[in-house]
């Protein structure tokens, strides 16, 4: 646990010393304002142009949440292409393999820095949602945005324990991101591949790492979404222990 | 303190270190010698629980280093071939960090900062980023890193590269100076290095051990006998023969004859005995002129070049 922290607050000293992080918040911030004011102000039209029989704020809210989704897919890989391979580039990894630590500790406490990176991102976007809740009436349900946020925190934890990963694989930090960025869209287009009704595509629409977002986006904690999204994040941290373990026995 | 049994690792085909066995006394300091590529690096990531051995034992302060892997990595301070640091830490924050990873409470890691940084005479360096540090600096926090825990057993893995000559021998001194309450190994492919600080040296070529001893012996045991170096002008063949013929000649080895008629060659001799004016006599008597005869003490690398050469690469003499 002591060790765990040791290694979390190295990582978290790592990504707010070196610009790395402000670069990839202000980004962030940049890409998500922008497109949450195309969102607003298309809404805000078509309330004038005809009465809303729909419920705006749910309908910008579910928006937004989809691109917040959709714009993580591309930073994560920035996030996580070093938390490994950096290591294993400048030799650090021999000080962490010789140092009286186990693996476990070492992958979550790089695990817990980038979930609080990742935070770090998202708590801006908070700004925006407060906008939609004090102007609009009748207010979206709270639920419906914590839910919400609880979704894009899975999601991209399955995206950080993913990366992290493969990040473990190579001392090549542009290798790491290419692999996470290629991964992920995979993941994301087995959606695609669920459309249909078949036994297969009921499987296939399981695994996809989107459908269960949606769900999340209209106020839904399904309990089938958080099994998928918690095993999804304890298999991928499981392998990235493993192959530090086996670097040990393959390294020449 | 240092128990190392029949160790080996393969690596698919090759063989990196083969059935290597030595120990190392408390308080020793434990030369490494070898060419590049000997198994030095493997036998040094092996002891420090970084791999394991394909088969054979090592065991240190008394723990098995695969199975009380924590054990051992606790009790060592390891320096591989690149300082392990992180450039964008200060050096004070960067030796925290490993204090933390290494396990020592909170209330000694200040004063363990302070002492690493004063034994390495890096004070003044306390709160600089590691990547505006030299090259000597960096080697320098890297081995404040290896002995800020106070470890049993420090290994160190090439710890004076990329210093320049002054800091070499701070280093040395260093490292002289934590022996007795530190067990140390250190590999290096600089001879000097070790009759400098070793108190014992491990010869290792091509994953064997070629030769465990005090570097005073290593060099006494081949000064005894040594090289004769004489310039002549002579035929080859009774030249070795009358070179072959004198008692005390161990070995000798002719160079072709240059077009002016010049032929050089070299004797190793026996230890103890001086075959000098024998050589001289035996020249003069069959009215060769004699132009040089000189004497040459095996130093150290002559004996590292003669444990870890082939036969063939010996042809050449070294001088």
């Amino acid at each position: 646990m002591r060790s765990m922290y040791a290694i979390y607050r190295k990582e978290i000293g790592h990504y707010f010393v070196s610009p790395v992080a402000y670069i990839v918040v202000a980004l962030f911030i940049f890409l998500t304002a922008y497109f949450f004011t195309l969102y607003l102000t298309d809404a805000i039209l078509q309330a004038y142009q005809a009465p809303p029989d729909f419920d705006a704020p749910s309908w910008i809210l579910r928006l937004f949440l989809g691109l917040i989704a959709l714009v993580v897919l591309f930073f994560i890989p920035m996030v996580t292409m070093g938390l490994f391979a950096e290591e294993r580039k400048r030799g650090t990894i021999e000080l962490l393999m010789t140092s009286p630590i186990r693996e476990v500790d070492i992958v979550l406490g790089k695990f817990f820095a980038s979930l609080t990176m990742f935070i770090a991102m998202l708590l801006p976007t908070a700004i925006f949602l407060a906008v939609v809740w004090f102007h609009s009436d009748p207010v979206p349900p709270f639920r419906m945005i914590l839910a919400g946020y609880l979704g894009v925190l899975l999601f991209g934890g399955c995206l950080l324990a993913l990366g992290l990963f493969l990040s473990s694989l190579t001392e090549n930090q542009i290798v790491a991101a290419a692999l996470t960025f290629g991964a992920f869209l995979i993941l994301w287009a087995l959606d695609f591949g669920s459309r249909g009704s078949g036994p297969t595509a009921q499987v296939v629409s399981y695994l996809s790492v989107i459908n269960h977002f949606e769900d999340f986006t209209r106020g839904i904690i399904d309990t089938s979404g958080l099994i998928y999204y918690v095993s999804f994040i304890v298999f991928f941290l499981f392998l990235a222990v493993r192959s530090l373990d086996s670097m040990r026995w393959r390294r020449a | 303190m240092i128990e190392v049994q029949d160790l080996t690792k393969t690596y698919g085909q090759v063989t990196a270190v083969d059935h290597v066995s030595f120990s190392v006394n408390e308080g020793e300091i434990l030369g490494f010698l070898g060419p590049n590529g000997a198994g030095k690096t493997t036998t040094m990531r092996i002891l420090t629980g970084y791999m394991p051995a394909t088969s054979g034992t090592a065991r240190v302060a008394g723990f098995d280093v695969f199975q009380d892997s924590m054990q051992v990595r606790s009790h060592i301070g390891y320096l591989p071939e690149a300082p392990p640091v992180y450039p964008d830490m200060t050096v004070a924050s960067y030796l925290d960090f490993v204090l933390r990873i290494k396990n020592v409470p909170s209330d000694k890691r200040r004063a363990r900062i302070d002492d690493a940084l004063e034994k390495t005479k890096i004070s003044d360096k306390r709160n600089e980023l590691i990547k505006r540090l030299s090259r000597g600096y960096k080697q320098r926090v890297g081995l404040a890193q290896a002995l800020v825990h106070d470890p049993l057993v420090i290994i160190l893995d090439e710890p004076t590269v990329g210093l320049d000559p002054k800091q070499i021998i701070e280093v040395r001194n260093l490292i002289k100076a934590l022996a007795g309450t530190h067990t140390i190994i250190l590999s290096t492919h600089i001879l000097p290095e070790v009759s400098m600080t070793c108190d014992r040296v491990v010869i290792i070529n091509k994953g064997k051990i070629v030769a465990v001893d005090t570097p005073q012996n290593l060099t006494t045991q081949l000064k005894g006998g040594q090289k004769i170096h004489i310039d002549t002008q002579a035929p080859e063949n009774p030249l070795k023969d009358l070179l072959k013929g004198i008692p005390g000649a161990n070995r000798v080895e002719l160079s072709p004859a240059r077009s002016d008629g010049h032929i050089t060659a070299t004797i190793e001799t026996a230890s103890g005995r001086d075959i000098r004016s024998q050589i001289a006599s035996g020249i003069v008597q069959k009215g060769w002129p004699l132009y040089e005869l000189r004497g040459m003490n095996m130093s150290l690398e002559d004996i590292f070049l003669e444990l870890t050469t082939d036969d063939a690469a010996h042809a050449t003499p070294s001088n």
